[in-house]
């Protein structure tokens, strides 16, 4: 009880990781992103909330280039990732995924085994030189992704065996595995109960200190709970970004207090 | 910035408004004990004064259910931006109206002693218009929080210096008449912890003024408060009369 101090989620690092400037997005003739400029902080949880459809998604994926999987979609403007733009044409899609690390709404382990899940990213892009490396590495990737203890005795099993909250986290241990610099989720505790949500809560804190962290969630506690920096979209614009306290407590956008109070807007 | 449209959950609206007529009800009960409270000391009424007395419990009981329906309101709908604003509002509002309550008894209590001895003149008219004066300044509060009128909370706060100003009055005539003849002591005591409690009554209409700029803008006003008790600091010596 001697500790009086409240634990405040301040943004200790003012550093700018991603820098967006005026990014357009068009699927065919949608405009799904207007205008967005954003500056993403390092070691930082940021969290994008906003309806259905409001674009986060959209510009979650246009930080590691997955929308050039989809053949209609364009992207415009800057997105520099370290001050480099990541749409340059000699950037390497694959090289970039590798930094910039990607969890998705239901866990998808590879059908493989948890040690191979685990080693898959490593191997490709020859993180480790022999096979003591390579435990080294899935053993400190199963521990950042808290769920060492659960699964050391069985890295030979299955990924998909797993429970569901076990296989996101999962996920989120062989996307820390390729030492990414910055980790895009994607409603990562859609699929997941109570207790699993608060695990891979509690873990993306603890990411926190490595890396930046991007999240995706239509929990607006969520957002509350585990991002220090929270950006409301709606129909496609960026509508208003701060500090995630000041937006659950005193928004400045009659949008975003609509949205997070839960009235019609 | 508040927001007066609905929320998609309708029962949330209903919880609001129904915890928000509490207060409005709290506030009117405040009121009529002041009023009376004030009337009872002038005309010597001891009835009246017991009513006051009697009327506190139900002040209680609203203060001690505004504070169960925030307690539920927050783990419930886990409220947010203003409506978070709302809910720490009320549950503030409801303790200065209570404080207000306690007050008005604590009153009508030394009428029913007062009441024994001879008056002290001029005294019980003068607390009256105090009495008035921070009844308005409550019931102007508690429309300035129905109507998120941050221009109307800021009047009421820079009412305050008139109270203030009532008060200083009465204190340095307390003081002259208990130094004319100490047989006025127990009276003048009396009359004025009446006058301090009405000053501090004073105090929380304006406290409740600045949970209407709280609630409306998102901040606590920045100004310092006027302020406009002095006695404190007063020395009133033989050589003053």
């Amino acid at each position: 009880m001697n500790d009086m101090r409240i634990v405040r989620k301040d943004v200790d690092m003012n550093d700018t990781k991603i820098s967006a400037k005026k990014v357009q997005v068009f699927y065919g003739d949608t405009h799904a992103i207007k205008d967005v400029d954003v500056e993403i902080k390092d070691k930082t949880v940021t969290a994008f909330i906003g309806p259905s459809g409001c674009g986060k998604s959209t510009f979650l994926r246009c930080l590691n280039r997955m929308n050039d999987t989809i053949d209609i979609c364009r992207v415009e403007g800057n997105i520099l990732l370290d001050g480099e733009d990541i749409y340059d044409k000699r950037v390497d899609p694959v090289q970039l995924r590798a930094k910039v690390g990607m969890v998705f709404q239901r866990p998808n382990p590879f059908p493989k085994s948890i040690y191979d899940n685990i080693a898959y990213g490593p191997r490709i892009h020859g993180l480790a030189k022999n096979k003591a490396d390579l435990d080294e590495i899935v053993e400190k990737a199963l521990r950042r992704g808290a769920i060492w203890d659960e699964v050391k005795d069985r890295l030979d099993a299955p990924g998909t065996g797993l429970s569901g909250g076990q296989q996101q986290r999962l996920c989120i241990a062989r996307a820390v595995a390729t030492e990414p610099e910055v980790l895009l989720m994607d409603e990562p505790c859609s699929a997941l109960d109570p207790i699993a949500t608060l695990q891979v809560e509690e873990l993306i804190d603890e990411l926190r200190e490595n890396f930046s962290v991007v999240i995706v969630t239509h929990s607006m506690q969520q957002a509350a709970r585990v991002s220090q920096k929270t950006a409301f979209f709606h129909l496609g614009n960026l509508v208003e970004y701060g500090d995630t306290e000041q937006i659950f407590t005193n928004p400045q956008d009659e949008r975003t207090e609509s949205y997070i109070t839960g009235r019609i807007g | 910035m508040h927001n007066d449209s609905k929320h998609i959950a309708s029962a949330f609206d209903r919880d609001l408004e129904a915890i928000q007529a509490m207060i409005m009800k709290m506030g009117g009960l405040v009121e009529v004990a002041i009023k009376d409270a004030a009337q009872a000391l002038e005309e010597r009424d001891v009835e009246l004064s017991e009513k006051v007395r009697l009327s506190d419990k139900a002040i209680d009981q609203l203060e001690e259910s505004v504070n169960e329906e925030a307690a539920r309101l927050i783990a419930l709908r886990s409220p947010t931006a203003s409506d978070l604003r709302t809910v720490l509002t009320v549950m503030k509002i409801s303790t200065n109206l209570e404080r207000c309550g306690d007050y008005a008894k604590n009153l009508a209590k030394r009428t029913g002693v007062l009441v024994n001895m001879s008056p002290i003149e001029g005294a019980a008219p003068s607390i009256r218009r105090m009495a008035r004066e921070v009844e308005e300044m409550l019931r102007l509060a508690l429309d300035a929080y129905i109507q998120r009128d941050t221009g109307l909370a800021n009047e009421v706060r820079h009412r305050d210096l008139d109270v203030d100003q009532m008060y200083n009055a009465l204190f340095r005539e307390f003081l002259t008449y208990m130094m004319e003849d100490p047989r006025n002591i127990t009276a003048c005591m009396h009359l004025h912890f009446i006058a301090k409690n009405i000053e501090r009554m004073g105090d929380h209409a304006t406290s409740i003024a600045e949970q209407v700029i709280y609630l409306t803008t998102g901040e606590m006003p920045e100004d310092a408060r006027p302020k406009g008790d002095v006695t404190s600091q007063t020395a009133l010596g033989a050589e003053d009369l």
